[in-house]
């Protein structure tokens, strides 16, 4: 019976001071954590929506839409976040467009966990020195009024794709390519039906 | 005197080659395999489980008298978890970029084996100085060999060493060393050189 207290005491005592400290140490870091969370946010808009000069965030049917502003306070165009499977994680990127939802002005890789090397040349591609991010640039300008975008494989990136909505995937990470894609068509789908019904 | 400082030199460098967790007794390969794509992501992990491994030793080592051995264990892990959880909130809030790219293998340090395995061996049975010491030795170890590994496999699957290029231009990265296989391959033949090495010595 002593035995037996003595051991629930040590263990409450340990747990219980391990949660005192860890409270104390998350009351200290969490505003810092969101406040870099909100800055990445914040510049990945600034990326994505050229020209804005602040942005407010609206809540549509549950999706957040980012309303690009220039100086003057008029809407200038719209982002909103296009969350998916890749090829082996989860990637979250951030769309640009314009109020009509019928171009891209340009997109962002927020998050991703796909194969180094490969698949993660849908941020940066170390191999090209003069445009790192030739593949997720390619999104920017493309126009979608009327079709979704596609890719091709194996050919050099022309500019008469972006009147075709069609991007060139990376080598060696297709799945990633059609992962980004398909994210993208499927966000803008949805979204434009939400944006344009109340819009 | 004399002899009881050889010894606590002794005690440091056993973690460096004699009793290597990575090499010789083959502890927390998993985030020695998984992290080491790049020279710094060896480096930062290791050096978050030099903090882990340190201040768990300490803490366990003073307190190892009070801890009935029934419970020892969860006692362990709850002091590990909390340093564990120490190291990763301030990373996310102080360097963002690096607890990007070290990402979910900080939280699995909890279940490195290098750091129950100490307390279990070690700390637990002897003298806060002492205790410290084989944390800092084992932890330095740890973390020469996943600096090592991902020196190697940094250096022949980019071309490149902390970031910076030290390969020609006309080297051809190999692809395959920053992939999982290229881990497995690395490591592989790291146990196999310092197991001849040892052999060779005697």
């Amino acid at each position: 019976m002593k035995k037996s207290a003595s051991l629930i005491i040590v263990l409450t005592c340990t747990a219980i001071l391990s949660g005192l400290i860890l409270a104390f140490l998350n009351n200290v870091t969490k505003p810092l954590i969101e406040a870099h969370a909100a800055e990445v946010l914040k510049n990945a808009v600034s990326d994505v929506l050229p020209g804005i000069e602040s942005y407010d965030v609206e809540n549509k049917d549950g999706v957040d839409f980012f309303m690009g502003k220039d100086v003057n306070g008029t809407v200038l165009n719209v982002a909103f976040q296009a969350i998916g499977n890749g090829f082996q994680s989860k990637l979250k990127i951030l769309v640009g467009m314009d109020l009509e939802m019928k171009n891209i002005l340009s997109i962002k890789v927020l998050e991703q966990m796909e194969t180094p090397g490969l698949g993660t040349k849908i941020e940066t591609d170390p191999g090209d020195k003069e445009n790192p991010g030739w593949f997720y640039k390619q999104f920017s300008g493309l126009q979608i009024s009327s079709k979704a975008i596609s890719y091709v494989k194996n050919e050099p990136v022309k500019d008469e794709n972006k009147a075709k909505a069609q991007i060139v995937a990376i080598t060696g990470a297709t799945i990633s390519s059609k992962a980004v894609v398909d994210i993208i068509n499927d966000a803008i789908e949805k979204n434009r039906k939400i944006f344009l019904k109340q819009g | 005197m004399a002899k009881n400082k050889t010894s606590i030199i002794k005690e440091f460098t056993k973690g460096l080659w004699k009793e290597n967790p990575v090499l010789i007794m083959l502890l927390g390969l998993c985030p020695t395999l998984a992290v080491t794509s790049s020279a710094i992501n060896g480096l930062s992990m290791g050096l978050a489980v030099i903090f882990t491994l340190f201040m768990s030793s300490t803490i366990i080592s003073l307190t190892r008298k009070i801890i009935p051995k029934e419970v020892r264990i969860p006692v362990f892990i709850i002091v590990i978890a909390t340093f564990v959880t120490i190291t990763d909130k301030s990373m996310a809030a102080f360097v963002p970029a690096l607890h990007k790219s070290l990402g979910a293998f900080i939280p699995l340090i909890v279940v490195n084996c290098v750091i129950l395995g100490r307390q279990e061996a070690f700390a637990s049975k002897n003298n806060v100085g002492r205790s410290m010491i084989d944390a800092l030795g084992m932890g330095v170890g740890f973390t020469l060999t996943l600096t090592v590994l991902g020196s190697i496999r940094e250096i022949l699957g980019t071309g490149m060493l902390f970031g910076a290029q030290v390969m020609p231009d006309a080297f051809a990265p190999w692809l395959v060393m920053i992939l999982p296989p290229g881990a497995f391959i690395t490591l592989g033949l790291m146990i196999g050189t310092v197991n001849w090495i040892n052999a060779k010595k005697g």
